[in-house]
């Protein structure tokens, strides 16, 4: 097993991200630290574009992470409806 | 933020394989060994450029949208923290001097990664690598831009920074980052993406600017968490870009691997080297600590790298053989660096200081095995000297490392009270090494590191005086010449912190910040 994580600043727009990240690996942790949050998983962390969009009330394109995303680490897989993060080994 | 989302009329692997691939054509009248000319010397085998996949699928269209937007949230977030005297309402004014260290360390190293980018980018035959590495040139001119204006507003009240890039082009210590970058500039283009892409970018960027930024914030210094934040937002894509260099190149040829791995562990040492100036930043200059080095590296090195070079074993990658020594290292690494800097005060951009009591508890708690036996005892014999008056400048130029540039204060692995020198003799002389590390490095390429421009050198060689200066005249006073040279003022940006011009004005600002006088 090897962490996967990502970071994203602490802001209004990030707040409901984190939420649907949470909702959709319920088993991902969250930590909170100065002006930033991280959110680790084992192996495999997913973030939905409708999952998103359900808790924001409107359309979202996933690409806007970009603006508030702080770092992350894994291999990256993205389309227009999930980004995945995760290892192989 | 409210972005309008357009229904797009193709997906977006699609747009991205249209508006990279679809936009390359291939030469008719000129050869491409000729239009690349650099792409084989390396010795780096690659059969298909099309299995380069750009994990983030970003096209120029839509990058130039987000980086709109991160613009404008950064440059009002600078104007409001400008405009209500943000400077004031960091912890104290010690803090300010890691604001010198990174704009005269880090800032200028992101605009040659700008150009260093630019230049491996024209290099490659790929179109997908060439889009990858002009949104990265791109980014990075904008670091050095966004972090040039956000910290010229301590500029205008802060000694040390008036002309920063002169001291980064002179100041001793100043040579350990820009001949890293240097060292990688010139080396080919692949060469150029393992060192700056994958070893620093992806395994080493997260301990500079996260733990880092994180700390700003901590401190109160929104105008710094602000462009480090919006440059880190770029990182993330950077990092993407380095690991899929690395699984390219490894998947393109077995024949890569060797190469590949002997990179990877000179990088990954190299940038480990040049980081030193990152762990005593946070153990000794945030006034408000947000982990200690050894935990940042921890999560961020062993933690994650671990897991990273778990991914490249496939491909018959291993963890960088340095990492057995930077373990052993990381109790003492701060520690022997914010000594160095204490001593060298007097010839340096920024301030220096001995912990107070409650700082000195800290370290003890985050240093269990070190602190309190090795430094606590150091540290209390010179402030005890301080407060007598002998407060202690060395005047003394150190012996450097050929390779890393940095003075030979680091200790032998495992005997944290024995300093570690290794040498070398090539052609006529003799050269001076910190570390196993940094030997092999010279070993492998001696026509390279054998024109290192080591600052000790320069200034014997009477390289780093004003021009016009006599050194025998008498009553010469090397130092005072150096630092004219350097464009610093003694007295003014240099010595303890505790007699600055910083620290009384800061006190005297604040006060007035907060009262009626």
């Amino acid at each position: 097993m090897s962490t996967v994580f990502i970071a994203l600043q602490t802001n209004e727009e990030t707040r409901q991200v984190i939420e649907a990240i949470v909702q959709d690996n319920p088993d991902a942790v969250v930590n909170e630290q100065p002006a930033m949050v991280k959110i680790d998983a084992q192996d495999r962390l997913v973030i939905r574009r409708e999952t998103i969009e359900e808790l924001i009330g409107r359309p979202f394109d996933l690409q806007e992470l970009q603006v508030n995303l702080i770092t992350m680490t894994g291999n990256l897989d993205q389309t227009d409806d999930e980004m995945v993060l995760y290892w192989n080994a | 933020m409210d972005m309008q989302v357009a229904k797009k009329k193709l997906g977006l692997k699609e747009r991205y394989a249209v508006m990279t691939r679809g936009l390359d054509w291939t030469p008719s009248y000129q050869k491409m060994e000729d239009i690349y000319p650099y792409v084989a010397y390396e010795g780096i085998k690659i059969h298909d450029w099309d299995k380069w996949e750009d994990p983030f699928r970003l096209t120029m269209d839509a990058y130039w949208k987000y980086q709109a937007e991160k613009e404008r949230k950064l440059y009002a977030i600078i104007d409001a923290f400008n405009q209500n005297n943000g400077h004031l309402n960091v912890t104290d004014a010690r803090y300010i001097n890691a604001v010198k260290l990174f704009i005269s360390g880090i800032s200028p190293l992101e605009y040659v990664a700008h150009r260093g980018f630019a230049h491996a980018g024209r290099a490659f035959p790929g179109p997908g690598p060439r889009v990858a590495c002009l949104m990265q040139s791109i980014d990075e001119i904008r670091h050095a831009q966004t972090q040039v204006h956000s910290i010229s507003n301590y500029n205008k009240y802060y000694n040390g920074m008036h002309d920063f890039h002169h001291a980064h082009d002179r100041v001793w210590f100043l040579s350990v980052p820009k001949s890293f970058f240097d060292d990688a500039l010139t080396a080919g283009p692949f060469e150029f993406m393992v060192a700056i892409g994958f070893s620093f970018e992806y395994v080493l960027t997260n301990l500079l600017f996260v733990p880092f930024v994180s700390g700003a914030a901590y401190n109160g210094d929104m105008g710094t968490m602000t462009f480090g934040f919006s440059a880190q937002s770029d990182e993330a894509r950077h990092m993407t870009l380095g690991l899929e260099v690395i699984k390219f190149i490894l998947e393109q040829d077995p024949a890569n691997v060797p190469i590949v791995q002997r990179w990877i562990d000179k990088w990954t040492w190299r940038g480990y080297r040049v980081l030193t100036l990152v762990a005593m930043m946070m153990d000794y200059m945030l006034p408000k600590r947000t982990m200690s080095w050894k935990e940042a590296w921890e999560i961020y090195f062993e933690e994650n790298g671990g897991a990273l070079f778990k991914d490249l074993a496939r491909y018959g990658i291993t963890m960088p053989k340095c990492a057995g020594q930077i373990a052993l290292e990381k109790d003492h690494l701060s520690h022997q660096a914010w000594s160095t800097f204490y001593n060298y005060a007097a010839a340096a951009n920024f301030h220096t200081w001995m912990p107070d009591d409650d700082e000195m508890k800290w370290l003890a708690s985050k240093y269990p095995d070190s602190f309190d036996k090795l430094y606590r005892p150091r540290y209390r014999f010179w402030r005890e000297q301080a407060a007598k008056g002998n407060r202690f400048y060395s005047k003394t130029l150190p012996m450097l490392c050929q390779v890393c540039q940095i003075p030979m204060v680091f200790t032998e692995p495992g005997e944290p009270t024995k300093t570690c020198y290794r040498e070398v003799d090539y052609r006529d002389d003799k050269y001076h090494f910190c570390s196993d590390h940094c030997k092999k490095i010279f070993e492998d390429e001696p026509e390279k590191y054998t024109q290192a421009w080591l600052p000790v050198h320069q200034i014997y060689q009477g390289n780093c005086f004003p021009e016009g200066t006599d050194p025998t005249v008498e009553g010469f006073d090397p130092l005072a010449e150096v630092l004219k040279f350097y464009n610093l003022e003694h007295g003014r940006d240099n010595l303890d912190f505790e007699i600055s011009e910083d620290r009384k004005n800061f006190a005297e600002w604040r006060g007035q910040a907060t009262r009626n006088i």
